[in-house]
C-alpha cells in the first residue's frame, strides 16, 4: 500500500530517477542535527535494499529522535547555540531543575510562547524521562561573544558572583548556585557558559515578571534587587569568566541558601 | 404630511425596539423552590461517576481552567472577534463558584443559555450545543460540579466591545441563531449513531470549532461540521464528514477511535485546539462512545467540491525550492512520499490537516513544530521540530505550498505574506 502511494506520488511530480540519489546525498550532512541518525538509517535502507527504495522512513526508537522539537534549538546533547544567545545550554543541568522550567512553561510561570507551546502536553513522566536525558550530557561548553564593557563592570560583575552586594541586600551568585557557579543538585542550574544574552534576558524577565517560580520567589526579589547596570555587569562577567575544570553540579546540601526560597524549599538566613 | 407621519412611527417602533433590547435586564430568577433535585441525590457516588465521565466528554475543565491555574476555578479568557470573554469559577465556592446555586440555575445555563439571575449568557459558553444535553446528564454533571473542593476564585467580566457589551444586544442574537432543544433520537437511525450524533452534537460541540461562524458569531444550520476558521486562534478546523470531498475523506471508523484516543491515527495527528480536547477530553471516553461518534461521523454526507481547490498555480520554482526543502529537512520523518510512518509520524499525503483550504494548519505546523497530545496509549510521542526559527517566510511557503499539491494533495499554494502573519500569531 504504502509503496504503491509512493511510486504514483513520484511519477505525478516527475522526477527524474538520478534525483532520488542527489536527495539522498542531501540529506547527510544533517548528520550532526536531529534527524541525522534517521538519515542514516534511510540511507542504509535504500542503498541496501534497492527493492525497497519507497519504503517507509526507519525511526530509530530513541528518545533523541522522540525529541526533536527541543533538539533542534537546544542542540543534540542540549549543548544550546552559543552563538545566538538565546538558546541556553541544558547540558548537564540537575535534571530536576530542567523539568521543574517545563512545567514553569506549561502553568504559565515562565512565558516564552514557543516553550509554552512545546511543552503544553507533556505529563510529568516525560518531562522528567526529557529531563534526565539532557542532565545525563556532559560537552564541551561552546563560548559566545561578550559585549565590549568597561572593566570597571566587569570588576563589579565579579563582585555580585562572588560576594554580592550587602548595600543593596544583593547576595552572592555562589551562595545558591555554588562556588564554581556550576550549580547545586537538585534545583539549582548552572550559570557558567551561559551566553551574555541570555543572562540579561533571564534578569530582566523576572523583573517584568514573564518568569517566576513558585512562591517564595528568591530569584525576583534579587532580580529586583540588581540594577539593570548590574545584569550587564553580571552577565558580562560570567560569560567572560574562565571555565572550572570540574563543571558539574555540586552535591545536595552543599550551599545554604541565604534568601526565602520555595523552589529550594529554603527558609534563608538574611533576607 | 402622510410621510412625516410614518417617519414617526417607525421612529417610534425603533426606539421601542431599541428599549426592549438595551434595558437594564428584568427577568425574575428562577426560583430555586422549583429544584426538585435534594442534597442527597447529588451524593450518590453512581451519579457522581457518570457526572466525571461526562464533564470530561464535555471537556469543561479545557475552558474553565487557567494556564497553570486550579481547575474549574475558571480565568482563561477566551479570545472573540468582539472582545475577551473569561471563563468563570465552576467550582463549589458559594461566593465565586457555583455553590450558590441549584441544579434549576444549572439547567438554565446549560440549557437555555441563561444565567442564574436570568442574564443572558455569552454564546462563548457553547449552549448552542449543550441545549442538546439530557436532563439527567446534566443533573450529573452539576452533582459532580458540586462535589469538586471549593476554590475562591473570582471572575472577569467580560471585556467586550459596544454593542456586544450589552447583554440585552443577545436578545437578537439569541433569535438569529439559538433554539433551546433537545436531542431527538432518530428512529431510523441505530443507537449507536444516535449515542453518536447526541454526543457530537451536544456536549462535545464539536460544531462550535467545526464550522464557519459568520460575521455576528453565529452558525448557519447548513453549515454543520463543514469546517472553519477558528475565529482569532488562527487555526482551521476541518470538515467533519469522511465522505466524497469531505475533511475526513478515506478515514475509516477505526481511524476517528484512534485519533481521539491516542492522539494519533494511521490519517494524521491531532495538534493545536485538537490536541487539547484529545488530551483534556476525548482520551478519557470509552470505546464505546468513541465508535458511536465514529459511526456517526462516518454518516456525514459528501460535499460538493471546495471552490478554489487546486486552483491557483505555483510557479515551477517555488515548487523546486519547496521540494528541495522538503527532501532535506522533511522526508526523513514523513517520507519521500509524504506516506509517514504508522504510529510515529503522520502522513502529509491525503492528510486533512495539509489539504484544508486555508493552509493555515500546516504552515502553522511547520513554524511551531511540537508534540502530538500526551495519552495514555501514547505517552512518550515522537515531535516535530519547529522551523521558524530556521526557515524564511518564502521557504515557509515553498514547503507548504509543495506537501499541499505533491502526491495526490490537490490544495492551493500558501503565499510569503501569510506565512509572516502566522509567524507572530498567538500560541493559545
Amino acid at each position: 500500500m504504502r509503496s504503491r502511494q509512493l511510486s504514483a506520488g513520484c511519477g505525478r511530480v516527475r522526477r527524474p530517477a538520478v534525483y532520488h540519489f542527489r536527495m539522498i546525498r542531501n540529506t547527510r550532512p544533517l548528520r550532526a542535527k536531529p534527524f541525522g541518525l534517521a538519515a542514516v538509517f534511510v540511507a542504509a535502507s535504500v542503498f541496501g535494499t534497492p527493492g525497497l527504495a519507497a519504503g517507509a522512513p526507519h525511526i530509530p526508537d530513541t528518545l533523541q529522535q522522540r525529541i526533536a522539537a527541543c533538539t533542534t534549538c537546544h542542540g543534540v546533547d542540549g549543548e544550546g547555540r552559543a552563538a545566538s544567545g538565546y538558546f541556553p545550554r541544558l547540558a548537564g543541568k540537575p535534571a530536576a531543575y530542567l523539568a521543574r522550567q517545563m512545567q514553569n512553561f506549561k502553568d504559565g510561570l515562565r512565558k516564552y510562547a514557543p516553550m509554552e507551546y512545546t511543552v503544553r502536553h507533556l505529563s510529568p513522566a516525560y518531562m522528567r524521562e526529557i529531563a534526565d536525558y539532557f542532565a545525563a550530557k556532559q560537552v564541551l561548553y561552546a563560548r559566545s561573544p561578550v559585549p565590549l564593557v568597561a572593566a570597571a563592570t566587569l570588576q563589579r560583575g565579579d563582585q555580585l558572583l562572588a560576594k554580592g552586594d550587602p548595600s543593596r541586600r544583593i547576595p552572592a551568585c555562589s551562595s545558591c548556585h555554588g562556588s564554581q557557579l556550576t550549580g547545586v543538585e537538585p534545583s539549582t542550574p548552572g550559570l557558567v557558559g551561559l551566553p551574555y544574552d541570555y543572562i540579561s534576558a533571564q534578569l530582566g524577565s523576572w523583573r517584568t515578571h514573564t518568569r517566576a517560580m513558585v512562591a517564595p520567589d528568591c530569584m525576583a526579589e534579587v532580580a529586583s534587587r540588581l540594577r539593570e547596570s548590574d545584569i550587564t555587569a553580571v552577565a558580562a562577567a560570567l560569560a567572560s569568566r574562565a571555565l572550572p575544570a570540574d563543571t558539574r553540579a555540586q552535591a545536595a546540601g552543599s550551599v545554604t541558601p541565604p534568601l526565602r526560597c520555595g523552589v529550594l524549599r529554603a527558609t534563608g538566613g538574611t533576607p | 404630511m402622510r410621510r412625516r407621519w410614518w417617519l414617526a412611527v417607525v421612529l417610534l417602533v425603533v426606539l421601542a425596539s431599541l428599549w426592549l433590547l438595551l434595558r437594564p435586564g428584568s427577568d425574575a430568577r428562577i426560583p430555586s423552590a422549583a429544584s426538585t433535585v435534594g442534597a442527597a441525590t447529588l451524593r450518590e457516588p453512581g451519579l457522581l461517576a457518570r457526572g466525571e465521565y461526562l464533564t470530561s466528554a464535555g471537556d469543561c475543565a479545557g475552558c474553565h481552567t487557567a494556564q497553570g491555574g486550579s481547575r474549574f476555578a475558571g480565568g482563561r479568557a477566551l479570545p472573540t472577534p468582539f472582545g475577551n470573554i473569561t471563563a468563570p469559577n465552576i467550582t463549589s465556592d458559594r461566593e465565586t463558584g457555583l455553590g450558590g446555586w441549584d441544579f434549576e440555575d444549572f439547567w438554565q445555563a446549560l440549557h437555555a443559555g441563561k444565567g442564574r439571575h436570568g442574564a443572558l449568557l455569552y454564546p462563548a459558553f457553547p449552549y448552542t450545543s449543550y441545549t442538546r444535553v439530557h436532563r439527567d446528564d446534566a443533573l450529573a454533571i452539576f452533582a459532580y460540579l458540586q462535589s469538586l473542593p471549593p476554590v475562591h476564585q473570582r471572575g472577569v467580566a467580560p471585556a467586550l466591545e459596544f454593542p456586544y457589551s450589552v447583554r440585552r444586544s443577545l436578545v437578537a442574537w439569541r433569535a438569529l441563531y439559538f433554539r433551546e432543544s433537545e436531542y431527538k433520537p432518530d428512529p431510523a437511525q441505530s443507537a449507536q449513531w444516535n449515542r453518536g450524533a447526541y454526543l457530537v452534537q451536544g456536549l462535545g460541540h464539536c460544531n462550535e470549532c467545526h464550522a464557519r461562524r459568520d460575521s455576528l458569531g453565529g452558525f448557519a444550520s447548513k453549515r454543520h461540521l463543514t469546517g472553519g476558521e477558528i475565529p482569532m486562534q488562527d487555526w482551521y478546523a476541518p470538515d467533519l464528514s469522511t465522505g466524497h470531498n469531505g475533511g475526513l475523506q478515506d478515514w475509516n471508523e477505526q481511524d476517528i477511535v484512534d485519533l481521539l484516543k491516542t492522539g494519533q491515527s494511521a490519517k494524521g495527528a491531532a495538534f493545536g485546539p485538537m490536541a487539547d480536547v484529545v488530551a483534556g477530553s476525548t482520551q478519557h471516553m470509552t470505546d464505546h462512545d468513541l465508535r458511536a461518534i465514529a459511526v456517526y461521523l462516518h454518516s456525514l454526507p459528501a460535499r460538493a467540491t471546495p471552490a478554489g481547490r487546486a486552483r491557483g498555480s505555483t510557479p515551477t520554482a517555488v515548487v523546486a525550492h519547496g521540494e528541495r526543502i522538503y527532501a532535506k529537512r522533511c522526508a526523513d520523518c514523513h517520507g519521500k512520499g509524504g506516506q509517514g510512518v504508522a504510529g510515529v509520524y503522520p502522513p502529509l499525503d491525503g492528510n486533512s490537516a495539509v489539504t484544508e483550504p486555508s493552509g493555515i494548519n500546516a504552515t502553522r505546523m511547520v513554524l511551531l513544530g511540537g508534540f502530538p497530545p500526551v495519552t495514555a496509549q501514547s505517552p512518550r510521542p515522537y515531535s516535530m521540530p519547529p522551523f521558524a526559527q530556521q526557515l524564511s517566510d518564502s521557504d515557509v511557503s515553498a514547503v507548504v505550498s509543495y506537501i499541499r499539491h505533491a502526491w495526490t494533495n490537490r490544495a492551493a499554494p500558501v503565499r510569503p505574506e501569510q506565512v509572516a502573519r502566522y509567524r507572530h500569531t498567538p500560541i493559545d
